[in-house]
Parts: structure tokens; C-alpha cells; sequence
């Protein structure tokens, strides 16, 4: 297992199909969309579940409220709208009608971060998971592939209260296979490291494979580890990890401030200080391109995390 | 106002027990209030009546049981009204009357804003305006997903019309045509900075709502036999859901406090209690 590159998937796709075969098995399932279930993928619950399936329309506040009265009323809701509206316009609805009263409501919010692509900044959420991750009981989950997307759904279905999770748009490699298990609060080391450790998540976490390899070859031995779930930090791995190898990179599809690098330097600072780079958006908002196009202007390729892993041995003692 | 085609299931007895009720309900409410000295007076006296008949002649509820499935929900959305809740409850049985002198101490469950996590009977924690009305919609949907017969109330504040949200909300009940939902609106005509008209219009309240397609009572919000009334017929409108709008005055109860805009979020002196006490020839609850 690990950076065997055999198909792509989008894990907006793959948390479609997981609401569909949860839905099958459990019918207090039910699911809210905001008028956008052709991206997000909630239309194939849908079509198979009409009944369970209710299109808030553009209403994205209205719909978090829904969810909580769902919720209340014994169901489990599962809320979908691009990333940006879900976190962003729906904010105070998410706080206080889902967290506050501690609700078991999902968000699974798809176009997360840049490679949303050409509709360009005003779409691309590189602020999501500071703001889930600073509101008191919910719980943050950021899937790397299709595997871990279908597992993280199911592992959010089982978990009682509310989830944020996200999803994205494009197609990325599949890293995980059948046997693997997701675990809510729990990292995955693909490889322990000597020199560095990048604890990445999303998609940046097969950016992080291929960086990896990529020094290897440089005779440089990094770690890699998925830190899939960015609410509850899995301290001890991170902290293991700074033990082992003494410089620390984090890689993530976000901003730099709140996420998955600001969670990480919480847990450093707190107990095992040591030299850490931050590989993100750099407080800045993002653009319309391609993809891959996007991925290297906001140095968020694999060449970028390798350089970044250079630099963060240097300042080793 | 009550129609002609209204059917008046409540008797006189019954209106008079419910009076009766309504005048200890906003005693224990001022009580509070004065006890804590901090708090929402004027928007909890005007909702008492509406609080009231709701709990004392509608809903479906067991105190010993808040989670019963078969349960009416009641959800405050204009969740500063927080003490007329709170008086329901402990008249209800879901509390112990002495319990309301801890409003918004430290520990307390009864929190300045009524929170679901702690509070026996409160559906959802409520304060931040506007969103009540979503909640309950969820509620509709859950109940006709389960093919059960449980009724969803909301009570809003005239105020909180300003809020978006609430109009979406609108759009969303009728168009899932929840007529298991009745929605109530405390028209006291007061917010915080002065009277609603001038500080952002909300009038013409029942067109709006016809407009959004609910069906839409006028009634006056302190007429026992009109509120109950109201609610029966809101149970016979199938297809769509109910609004009704009480036209109500805010403080309600003594002339120490109606119609003043400076109670909206302040408590009586023990003067004002005082003479607030007379006027309800009140008894003591705190102490």
C-alpha cells in the first residue's frame, strides 16, 4: 500500500456512491443539497432514494437548520453544498442550530480548496477547515482518496454528533486498497521517515508520496503520514513523529493559518518543539486555471513539498 | 381576530383556567427576572399568553419523559423569551419551580438562552435569531418521513423577520407543504433599538406570509379564546403551513413595563417588581 497509482477517482464521487450504499442500509439516512447534488454527487442518493432526498435550493443557512430539526427528529442527516457556502454563508447556522446543541448532522462539503479549478477564487474555499476546526464539537475529516472518502463516511455515519468532511472536485490517485481501515482521530503512517516526516491530507497527501520518492533518490528518507482526521488530532502520531525525525512538514489544499499545519504546530509547540514548514495557500485567496496549473502556482507540488522538506532539515540542531 | 367558520372547542371554564395559569406564568417570569437581574422582560410578557395555551391546551408532551416520541415540539425561536419558557416547563412538570430562581447563575441549566444540551424540554438551543423556523422544518420533515402525527410550533419575534433566513425558511415549509408546522409570530412591535416599523419595517406581515403561501390568522396574541382557537384551526389546514400572527404588546402583564422599549433586555427594580405585583395581585415564587 502506498502511492500505487492505478485509477483516479474524485472523492465527490466516491462519497456519492457512500451515501447510496448507506442509504441501503440504514433508512433514517436522509440527505440535503442546495441546489448543487449534480456536483456534489448527493444526486445519486437521489435517484435512488427520492423520498430521503430534499433540495433546500440556494438556501444554504435554511438547509443546516433542516438538518438540525432532521436530526432531532431521529434522522440522519447528511448536508452537501460546495465548501465554500457551507462553511462560509452557513457558518453561525452550523454553530449554533448543529454544534452548540451538539446535533448528529454530516457536512460533506465538495469544491474544497483551489483545484476547484476555473471558476476561480470566489468558489474555492481555502478557509474551511480553520473554521469547522475552531467550533466546539465537530469533528474534521479531510479524505486523501475514494477508499478513505467511503470509509470516512461510513466512520461518520457510526460517530455520533456533527462531522464536517471534505471533499473535492477533481481526480485524484487512489492510494488506499480494500483492507485498509479509517478510524476517526486516527493517522496513517505509510512510511515512518529518519530525516523528515510530512504529515499531509487531501490530496496533498499523494503529492507527499511522490515527494517522498523524489528523495529518496536524493538519499533522503521521509516519512509520510495521512492525518486524515484534523479534529481530533492524532497528537501521538504527530508528536511520535517529530520525535523520530526531528523536522516536520505539513501539506495541505488550505490556507497555511488554522489548518492542518496550524493544528500540527498546536500540538509541536505544546510538547515536542521542532523545526516545521508549512506547505499551503499562503494567506491568500485563490484563482481560476487548471488544476495542475493551480497546484504549482500556489506551490503545492510535489517538486515544492521536497524543497520545503530540504530546507526544515537544514535548521535541524 | 376569531372567524365566524372557527369552531370553539374550549370552553369557558377552560379559558378561565388558562387566564388563571397565564397571570402565575408571567408572576414566576417577573420573579425570575428581578432574582437574576438579568434577562428578557418585555418579549417573555408578551409571548405568555401564546406560551400558555400552547403548553396548557395544545401540545402533546410528557414531563417525564421529554424524548417521548409522540411528543408536540416546541421550538423558541426567538430565544431570549427564554424565562416564559422556562416558567412553561416548571408549570409543565419538567422542572421543579425552585429550580427557577438559578436563571443564568453559573452551572445553571436554565442558560440566558435556552440550551438543548442540558435543559429537559427544549428542543434546540435557540438565541441567535432567525433560525428556529429551519429547525422546525426539519421536525415537519422527520415526522411526515415517519407517517406520524406530531405537530411542530414555532414562536418567532416580529423583530426576527428582519432575519433572511426565517424567509427561506418560509419558501421551504410551503414547498414541502408542511402543514404540520403552525408558526406563531409575538407581535409586540419592539426590538431592542426602538419600535420595529421604524428601526426596519417588517409590515405588511400577513401578506408576506399569504405571499409565501402559508395560511395566515390575525389574531390578538393576549385573547385566550382567539389563541386557542387559532390553534385548533391551524390543526385543520392541510397542504400548507400555518402562520399566526398575534398582535400583541410587549411587557404585557403591568404598566410598570408595557409597550417600553427599555425592557426588551432589562429586569424590574424590586419597586417596579412591587408594583408589577400588585397589579397581578402575585404570590411568590423565588423566595
Amino acid at each position: 500500500m502506498g502511492g500505487n497509482v492505478t485509477e483516479k477517482v474524485a472523492t465527490r464521487d466516491a462519497y456519492g456512491d457512500a451515501l447510496v450504499s448507506l442509504g441501503k442500509k440504514r433508512n433514517d439516512v436522509v440527505v440535503l443539497d442546495a441546489d448543487l447534488s449534480g456536483s456534489t454527487k448527493t444526486s445519486k442518493f437521489a435517484k435512488v432514494f427520492p423520498d430521503r432526498f430534499f433540495n433546500i435550493g440556494i438556501a444554504e443557512q435554511d438547509m443546516m437548520g433542516t438538518a438540525a430539526g432532521l436530526a432531532i427528529g431521529g434522522k440522519l442527516p447528511f448536508v452537501s453544498t460546495f465548501a465554500v457556502f457551507a462553511t462560509g454563508r452557513a457558518w453561525e447556522q452550523v454553530r449554533q442550530s448543529i454544534c452548540y446543541p451538539n446535533l448528529n448532522v454530516k457536512i460533506v462539503a465538495s469544491h474544497s480548496g483551489v483545484t476547484v479549478g476555473e471558476d476561480g477564487g470566489s468558489h474555492q474555499s481555502v478557509e474551511d477547515i480553520a473554521v469547522m476546526r475552531v467550533i466546539p464539537h465537530m469533528t474534521v475529516i479531510v479524505p486523501a482518496d475514494g477508499p478513505e472518502t467511503l470509509q470516512a463516511i461510513e466512520a461518520a455515519a457510526e460517530y455520533k454528533g456533527p462531522c464536517y468532511v471534505r471533499v473535492g472536485r477533481s481526480k485524484v490517485p487512489t492510494l488506499f486498497g480494500a483492507d485498509y481501515k479509517f478510524k476517526i482521530g486516527k493517522a496513517h503512517v505509510f512510511n515512518e521517515g529518519k530525516d523528515a516526516a510530512i504529515i499531509a491530507t487531501g490530496i496533498m497527501v499523494a503529492e507527499a508520496l511522490r515527494a517522498r520518492d523524489l528523495l529518496k533518490a536524493e538519499g533522503i528518507d521521509v516519512g509520510v503520514i495521512d492525518m486524515a482526521t484534523i479534529k481530533p488530532l492524532d497528537t501521538d502520531a504527530v508528536l511520535a513523529a517529530a520525535k523520530r525525525c526531528g523536522a516536520i512538514v505539513t501539506a495541505e489544499e488550505h490556507s497555511i493559518i488554522g489548518g492542518l499545519g496550524g493544528a500540527v504546530a498546536e500540538a509541536l509547540v505544546e510538547s515536542v518543539p521542532v523545526p516545521m514548514a508549512r506547505i499551503g495557500i499562503k494567506d491568500t485567496f485563490g484563482t481560476s486555471g487548471d488544476q495542475e496549473a493551480l497546484l504549482k502556482h500556489y506551490g503545492l507540488s510535489a517538486g515544492d513539498l521536497a524543497t520545503a522538506v530540504k530546507e526544515v532539515i537544514k535548521k535541524k540542531r | 381576530m376569531i372567524q365566524e367558520d372557527w369552531f370553539m372547542a374550549v370552553t369557558e371554564e377552560e379559558l378561565k383556567s388558562l387566564r388563571e395559569k397565564a397571570r402565575r406564568v408571567r408572576i414566576d417570569i417577573l420573579k425570575m427576572l428581578t432574582e437574576c437581574g438579568s434577562g428578557h422582560t418585555g418579549g417573555s410578557l408578551s409571548a405568555t399568553d401564546i406560551v400558555t395555551a400552547l403548553y396548557f391546551y395544545k401540545m402533546k408532551y410528557d414531563p417525564k419523559r421529554p424524548d417521548w416520541k409522540e411528543r408536540d415540539n416546541f421550538i423558541l425561536s426567538k430565544g431570549h423569551a427564554a424565562p416564559v419558557l422556562y416558567t412553561a416547563l416548571a408549570h409543565a412538570g419538567f422542572i421543579e419551580h425552585a429550580e427557577l430562581c438559578t436563571l443564568r447563575k453559573l452551572g445553571s441549566r436554565l442558560q440566558g438562552h435556552p440550551d438543548s444540551k442540558c435543559m429537559p424540554g427544549v428542543e434546540i438551543s435557540t438565541g441567535s435569531l432567525g433560525q428556529g423556523l429551519s429547525v422546525a422544518n426539519g421536525l415537519a420533515l422527520a415526522h411526515k418521513l415517519d407517517k406520524s402525527s406530531n405537530r411542530v410550533y414555532a414562536l418567532l419575534g416580529d423583530g426576527e423577520l428582519q432575519e433572511g433566513q426565517i424567509w427561506e425558511a418560509a419558501m421551504t415549509a410551503a414547498h414541502y407543504k408542511l402543514d404540520n408546522i403552525c408558526a406563531l409570530v409575538d407581535n409586540n412591535g419592539l426590538q431592542i433599538d426602538g419600535p420595529v416599523e421604524k428601526v426596519m419595517g417588517v409590515e405588511p406581515i400577513t401578506d408576506k406570509w399569504r405571499a409565501f403561501g402559508w395560511e395566515v390568522f390575525d389574531i390578538d396574541g393576549h385573547d385566550m379564546a382567539a389563541i386557542t382557537a387559532a390553534l385548533d384551526k391551524a390543526e385543520t389546514v392541510k397542504g400548507k403551513p400555518t402562520m399566526i400572527i398575534c398582535r400583541t404588546v410587549k411587557g404585557k402583564g403591568s404598566k410598570v413595563f408595557e409597550g417600553k422599549v427599555e425592557f426588551h433586555g432589562t429586569t424590574p427594580s424590586k419597586e417596579e417588581l412591587d408594583i408589577a405585583m400588585k397589579e397581578l395581585s402575585g404570590e411568590t415564587v423565588c423566595k
